[in-house]
């Protein structure tokens, strides 16, 4: 799960991480007032969407006094920001961030992730800030210093130093770097974070250390224990079909075809969306009903499908295990009738007393493709929607 | 031979008075697999049919001779579980459970570094060894005994290899789904391993994902340690970068994780790559290619 910016800024400061002072707006007059608020000019008004690359689409502007502040925050609430993240759609700007303006010594990068291949979270350090730390880590790599955490002992303060010494810091401001990485370090832990990336952590020009950036994302599977976090959710952010999807607890991912595909299971659901597109079609959507489909996941995932008017055809590919093909054939037979499906649909059926479900399926009065295997599904698939 | 399991794995199951695990664990012991016994605290001395339940692992282990254990506990209360298994001295403990936080994972990885206790999963389908023991939840009967061992990220997609296999009258030593979570007890090195020092095993089918880095550093394994054949399958050339395609771990992240790169890296240490759709066909070619 991801969060906004001032999201995360507001988490810092109970972690005790240092960030500029600031607040949220919704309107271009709150956020004048948050500017009359702050010490003193100059300020920085931050459109939040989770995409990164907002200074680049003009999403962040400085401004001298409150006036220029709602002037710049009635231009950006509202506009649609196009970023190499967002998609060509762009994401539509509802909230700014205000913030004092900083005075910059040194921009730096501070990142947490898990480590898949060690089994443990990993620091990141490097000098190199507001670059994106792929883009560092392909080209200067020797510029970043990470250190493995024992999630036993949590982060040493050996392992803090390593790192502040390591990317060459001015040993004046070891106490605030050790005490930054600690708590951020302490930060990702109790909120099962999945990514707390400070980028960049700023050296101010009157010695301070700083979170000028921030985005953390959290672990989905993780959110039980965390119910005040899901509710920083933004829906406005979401996808609506995925955004309804997961309401029904279905794992859905909308794509830009016009194959609409229903599969158990993530692994073969990949593999079909690849042999849709081998077939010289596109997949429309990402869909994993789960291993156990029951008639209400599939009808549920009918009407998801269905819900993007791209969807000229769906291929329903369905390895029945422990789950019978006759139980599904019946399950989806109720489902086009409930939900009136007009797409051809091409069914693919394998496993379990398969015999019995194609039985069902042609036998049912509705107009489905039987195809023999997965191979000649994505193909009939293909001619049809083509 | 086989790997993992086989005659002799004596399996407890963990969460046997739930939905999940007792269905699970009756088609394992209908299967032919030897489950001793049941755990779940509180519901010691009933009974899942034949199959006795213990408050505790460890006295299961004691009063049974389990070796093995099957982990049916939700998310919340998985890592305890895969702890407790460990700590009761069980030499395998295979994780179904979907959805345990990564932060339990590396706790419980932190911990099983200096444990003999070897995890499979979580969030897999499990292992079986045709013809000798099922641990999991993969329908028994599209297997068959033979001599191909199977390694794979992935449950449903794992059976349709197996059944393209099985249909061509290819059998497997053991199939193991290493599971779909970015942090996993038993990786494909490990499996590798396992496969090229298994007599029974020939070949091998390796069956990977979008996300993370294992398949690059099983390629790398396979160049240097692997001599029998390998064949290979990476799902997810299709997916979009940023978005996680069910499975936690399934991720293209910052530019790392395609696909493309997967199938580079094994290409390269010798792997023979198929499409899902002609698996069964590639592995019959390259094993009936073999003097």
């Amino acid at each position: 799960m991801k969060i906004h910016e001032y999201q995360a800024k507001e988490l810092l400061k109970k972690f005790n991480v240092p960030v500029p002072e600031g607040a949220v707006a919704d309107t271009n007059r709150e956020a004048r007032q948050v500017a009359e608020e702050l010490p003193a000019g100059p300020f920085v008004v931050k459109a939040q969407i989770h995409a990164g690359g907002r200074g680049k689409g003009g999403g962040i502007k400085t401004a001298a006094t409150p006036d220029e502040v709602e002037r710049l925050a009635d231009q950006i609430l509202g506009m649609t920001l196009v970023t190499h993240q967002t998609g060509p759609e762009g994401q539509v700007v509802n909230q700014v961030l205000v913030e004092q303006a900083q005075e910059i010594e040194r921009e730096l990068y501070l990142g947490i992730v898990p480590d898949r291949s060690l089994g443990r979270p990993v620091i990141m350090m490097s000098a190199a800030g507001g670059m994106e730390i792929e883009e560092v880590a392909a080209r200067t790599p020797e510029l970043i210093i990470k250190e493995a955490i024992n999630p036993i002992t949590g982060c040493m303060g050996y392992q803090a130093r390593n790192l502040a010494f390591g990317i060459g810091l001015d040993p004046k401001l070891l106490r605030p770097a050790v005490s930054f990485i600690e708590n951020l370090y302490r930060m990702f832990i109790a909120l099962d974070c999945s990514l707390a990336e400070i980028n960049p952590l700023v050296v101010t020009k009157d010695g301070k250390m700083l979170a000028l950036d921030a985005k953390l994302n959290f672990d989905d599977n993780a959110m039980f224990r965390h119910h005040d976090l899901a509710a920083l959710e933004d829906p406005a952010e979401m996808d609506p079909l995925e955004f309804e999807a997961r309401k029904h607890h279905l794992n859905y991912i909308r794509l830009s075809g016009n194959v609409g595909a229903m599969v158990n299971g993530a692994g073969l659901a990949m593999a079909t969306m690849d042999l849709i597109k081998a077939a010289g079609a596109e997949p429309a959507n990402f869909l994993d009903v789960g291993g156990g489909a029951s008639a209400e996941m599939v009808t549920n995932g009918f009407r998801i499908i269905l819900g993007d008017p791209n969807v000229k055809g769906v291929l329903i590919n369905i390895f029945g295990g422990i789950l019978r093909c006759d139980v599904l054939a019946s399950g989806v037979v109720e489902a086009v009738k409930t939900v009136q499906v007009k797409v051809p649909i091409i069914v693919r059926l394998e496993g379990t007393n398969v015999e019995q479900g194609r039985e069902i399926l042609q036998t049912s009065g509705l107009k489905f493709t039987v195809a023999a295997d997965m191979q000649d599904a994505a193909k009939k698939v293909a001619v049809l929607v083509g | 031979m086989s790997v993992l399991v086989n005659n002799d794995t004596r399996v407890v199951v963990q969460g046997v008075t739930g939905k999940e695990g007792s269905f699970h664990a009756l088609a394992c012991a209908q299967y032919g697999t030897k489950v001793v016994a049941g755990v779940t605290p509180g519901k010691g001395g009933q009974q899942v049919e034949a199959i006795p339940v213990f408050n505790t692992v460890a006295q299961a282990v004691k009063d049974t001779g389990a070796n093995t254990s099957l982990i049916f506990v939700p998310p919340a209360f998985a890592a305890d579980a895969i702890l407790e298994a460990a700590a009761a001295g069980v030499k395998v403990a295979v994780c179904i459970t979907e959805g345990i936080p990564t932060l339990d994972m590396i706790k419980v990885m932190a911990v099983l570094k200096d444990s003999d206790c070897r995890l499979i999963g979580p969030n897999c389908p499990g292992i079986i060894s045709p013809g000798q023991a099922k641990v999991g939840i993969m329908p028994g009967h599209i297997h068959k005994p033979g001599s191909m061992g199977l390694v794979s990220r992935s449950g449903t997609l794992t059976y349709e290899a197996v059944h393209q296999m099985s249909l061509l009258g290819i059998g497997q030593s053991t199939c193991v789904g290493i599971g779909g979570d970015p942090i996993i007890g038993t990786n494909f090195i490990d499996m590798l391993q396992l496969f090229q020092a298994d007599p029974q095993t020939e070949g091998i089918v390796l069956i990977g994902e979008i996300g993370g880095a294992a398949e690059e550093e099983a390629a790398a394994f396979i160049s240097r340690h692997v001599s029998k054949p390998v064949v290979g399958f990476i799902a997810g050339q299709t997916a979009p970068p940023g978005k996680r395609m069910g499975h936690a771990g399934a991720i293209i992240s910052g530019g790392s994780g395609k696909a493309s790169d997967k199938i580079a890296a094994l290409t390269q240490a010798g792997v023979t790559m198929t499409t899902i759709g002609e698996l069964g066909q590639t592995v019959k070619r390259v094993m009936g290619s073999r003097t």
